[in-house]
């Protein structure tokens, strides 16, 4: 499962982080860690970007960048 | 002895707020060299021996943002005599991965945990001496906004700071990392112990920049021993490191931090942001605070009510008519002294250029007021998370949108608002295409054009149409553009969505403020220089001055006029509308109306509302003609006074001209293909 499949209001953990890039490193800096809760807040209005609530704060992604972590 | 303090710290940690309440007014903003990244540097208002400098906020020390490059060049080149990190306590663990990336540099650090009442309102609690005891720097609790705290704060830096004591070695890696760090720090020569292990662990970390300034013998080893720690770290010592960090992160929070709650609390800013970003109402209440950002800044009649002046018009007209006075008072002043028609022209065509760059202040002040509260507030980056889904097919970000509508209102202001735009290569096209979005000062163009040349047809229609062609043209330039420029980073969207806050009064007008100066300053030597140049071409020549009809103006016109043909308007008068524009685009009326029959002021002003015809122009446009000459003045080089805010915002004059170029070559196709087209039915 990735973090795109979760609804609103769903809860994961953070399995791993798509391939080595600048996308990864930037996520990974983010606090999107292996291990990591990670929560999905909402959805933006046109159906994309997400917004994700990681360590204590808001996080938006992509539903492509989104895509690519896997949780559980 | 003075010293050298730089902040350090997230986006939206309440840096800015930290570095305002330290230094008061004295501050000044520069530009890092070679990139478009602020520059603040100022004094402590309680020690003047104290030089504060506010590093552009970043998430980490990576290089992969200029942002992130200039602050870790600073740290690790310049060596402050202390850093203060700032933690923001409310988001601590994220915060705390920059802090231990900035006390691996070795410089004497001093962390202010800032947000203290958040925390508090949350039921959270941070034992500031546990967690001082365990990273081995003093961490001081403060609150920025209210200034609670900061004397400590200083003091400890002070302390730090005359100390030199560098902050000690964390147990962050692990046995294999650290063998790796040893390993590689075997190979490095140049500076102190604390210098060499930074060195290594970013090395390790993947950073081409260090890796390429090594010798290439040294730099073939490290790849050596890098590439076998990746295949003991899955593949990817990098996510290895971030990985650590946060573990090590993780370990330190739990110690020194309580949590009322377990998991995720719903707090006020979340209450308010499921209003705002809702999927029904984000929409609406996003287009009516864009409404109010463009109503406040440049309508006629704010929010709805007729001939109520906007706070922009209206500071505008207080502007205008008071330059107008004193120019006035120096003509009557001159001419009684009996002054030459020449010195008084020129003392004159300096006050127009003066007033010139003052006409626009206010519009840059209003509209920056409004854009920092929305940028300190946290909505900002809703915009972006909004508009993101539309902008990406663009190639652009959601942030470019405010520069773009802003643009329908007056492209100085709306280039400068691409400042708030993260992403480089984004702000690069934003700036380029931001001009094609019809500013207020084309429409008395479109409407001379309309009334003399289209009185039997639709005018909203071709006005309309006008305002499409350059909102196409803007469209299809960004995906050229996108292809054209290189950028330095991937584009994506992972992106903090800040909490909501009060902005501080201090914080909005103290950035307002900074943009009136830099524009007044840096955009108006341009304009200033510009407007008096094409003065003395319009009213003189070999034998002194004249009639525009005589002057080097028209001449120049004569011979630029060539370079029309082809559009359908060889004609010396149009050149020097085309010329006369770059002042104001609206100069463009002013100037036909002299050329093209020397009518006076009163009809040039019916004119450009579109209530009177100026007949002269049919014998030189054809209607097809008209469309070619609308559409290159739309899209051709704006004027004076955004060329100077390109120049500001961009940095660089290549870029500038690359900038400028693009828009004379796009203006040119378009007219031509334009009046081809045209020509055809007409």
């Amino acid at each position: 499962m990735t973090l795109k499949d979760l609804r609103p209001g769903d809860e994961g953990k953070v399995v791993s982080i798509g391939e080595k890039g600048p996308a990864r490193r930037r996520i990974m800096e983010m606090g999107v860690t292996p291990g990591t809760m990670v929560k999905v807040v909402k959805v933006a209005p046109l159906g994309d970007p997400i917004e994700v609530n990681i360590r204590g704060y808001e996080l938006s992604l992509r539903k492509e960048e989104a895509m690519r972590i896997v949780v559980e | 002895m003075s010293y050298t303090i730089a902040l350090a710290g997230n986006p939206n940690c309440g840096k800015t707020t930290l570095f305002n309440e330290l230094t008061g007014s004295k501050q000044h903003v520069g530009n890092w060299p070679g990139v478009t990244v602020d520059k603040k540097e100022g004094t402590y208002k309680k020690n003047k021996e104290i030089n504060v400098l506010d590093l552009p906020g970043t998430y980490s020390l990576s290089p992969y943002s200029a942002e992130e490059i200039v602050a870790r060049d600073y740290i690790v080149k310049e060596k402050p005599d202390a850093v203060i990190n700032i933690v923001d306590g409310a988001s601590i663990e994220r915060n705390l991965y920059l802090t231990v990336q900035v006390l691996e540099t070795g410089i004497p650090t001093v962390i202010a945990m800032n947000m203290m009442d958040e925390v508090e309102r949350r039921g959270d609690s941070i034992n500031c001496n546990k967690l001082s005891e365990i990273l081995g720097v003093p961490v001081v609790p403060i609150i920025a906004r209210s200034g609670k705290g900061l004397d400590e704060l200083m003091k400890e830096a002070q302390k730090v700071a005359t100390g030199k004591k560098a902050p000690g070695q964390l147990q962050i890696f692990g046995n294999d990392i650290e063998d790796a760090i040893e390993e590689v720090k075997g190979y490095l020569t140049e500076g102190t112990e604390e210098d060499r292990r930074w060195t290594a662990i970013k090395l390790l970390e993947g950073d081409e920049i260090i890796l390429e300034s090594l010798h290439p013998d040294t730099s073939k080893l490290i790849q050596e021993i890098v590439q076998k720690m990746d295949s003991k770290c899955d593949g990817d010592t990098e996510a290895a490191i971030a990985d650590k960090r946060y573990q090590y992160i993780g370990q330190i929070v739990k110690k020194a931090v309580k949590k009322s709650h377990t998991g995720h609390m719903e707090t006020r800013s979340d209450k308010l942001d499921k209003i705002l970003t809702n999927r029904v109402l984000a929409l609406p209440i996003f287009a009516v605070v864009m409404y109010i950002l463009f109503a406040a800044t440049f309508s006629e009649s704010f929010l709805f009510i007729p001939d109520l002046p906007s706070p922009g018009v209206w500071l505008a007209g207080i502007v205008e008519t008071a330059w107008g006075a004193l120019t006035d008072l120096v003509e009557g002043g001159l001419t009684s002294l009996g002054a030459s028609d020449w010195a008084l022209g020129l003392v004159l065509s300096c006050m127009d250029g003066v007033g010139a760059v003052a006409g626009f202040l206010p519009l840059v002040l209003v509209l920056f007021l409004l854009l920092s509260f929305l940028e300190d507030s946290g909505y900002m980056a809703r915009v972006a998370f909004v508009m993101d889904r539309i902008f990406r097919h663009f190639g652009l970000s959601g942030r470019s949108f405010i520069p773009l509508l802003m643009g329908f209102g007056c492209s100085v202001p709306a280039l400068m608002a691409s400042r708030t735009l993260e992403n480089d290569k984004d702000r690069k096209i934003t700036m380029m295409i931001t001009p094609f979005m019809s500013c207020g000062a084309k429409l008395p163009i479109y409407m001379m054009f309309a009334v003399t040349l289209f009185a039997d047809s639709n005018q909203t229609l071709i006005v309309f149409g006008i305002y499409m062609i350059g909102l196409l043209v803007a469209v299809l330039s960004a995906f050229l553009l996108g292809k054209l420029i290189k950028g330095d980073e991937v584009s994506n969207f992972i992106m903090e969505l800040p909490s909501y806050r009060v902005p501080t009064l201090k914080s909005v007008l103290i950035h307002a403020w900074e943009k009136v100066k830099g524009f007044a300053i840096k955009a108006g030597t341009i304009i200033f220089g510009s407007t008096v140049l094409i003065w003395l071409l319009s009213n003189f020549n070999f034998s002194g001055m004249c009639d525009m009809e005589e002057s080097f103006l028209a001449s120049i016109g004569n011979v630029i006029k060539i370079i029309f043909i082809p559009l359908g308007f060889g004609d010396w008068r149009a050149s020097v509308g085309v010329v006369t524009g770059w002042i104001a685009k609206e100069n463009i009326v002013a100037t036909f109306g002299q050329l093209f029959g020397g009518v006076s002021d009163e009809v040039v002003e019916a004119v450009s509302a579109g209530e009177e015809a100026l007949p002269a122009i049919t014998a030189v446009f054809s209607p097809a003609a008209a469309w070619a000459y609308m559409a290159f003045n739309l899209l051709c080089m704006p004027c004076f006074a955004a060329v100077g805010a390109i120049k500001r915002e961009m940095g660089s004059w290549k870029w500038t001209l690359r900038a400028i170029g693009y828009q004379m070559a796009t203006a040119y196709v378009v007219a031509l293909v334009i009046y081809w087209l045209f020509g055809l039915f007409y």
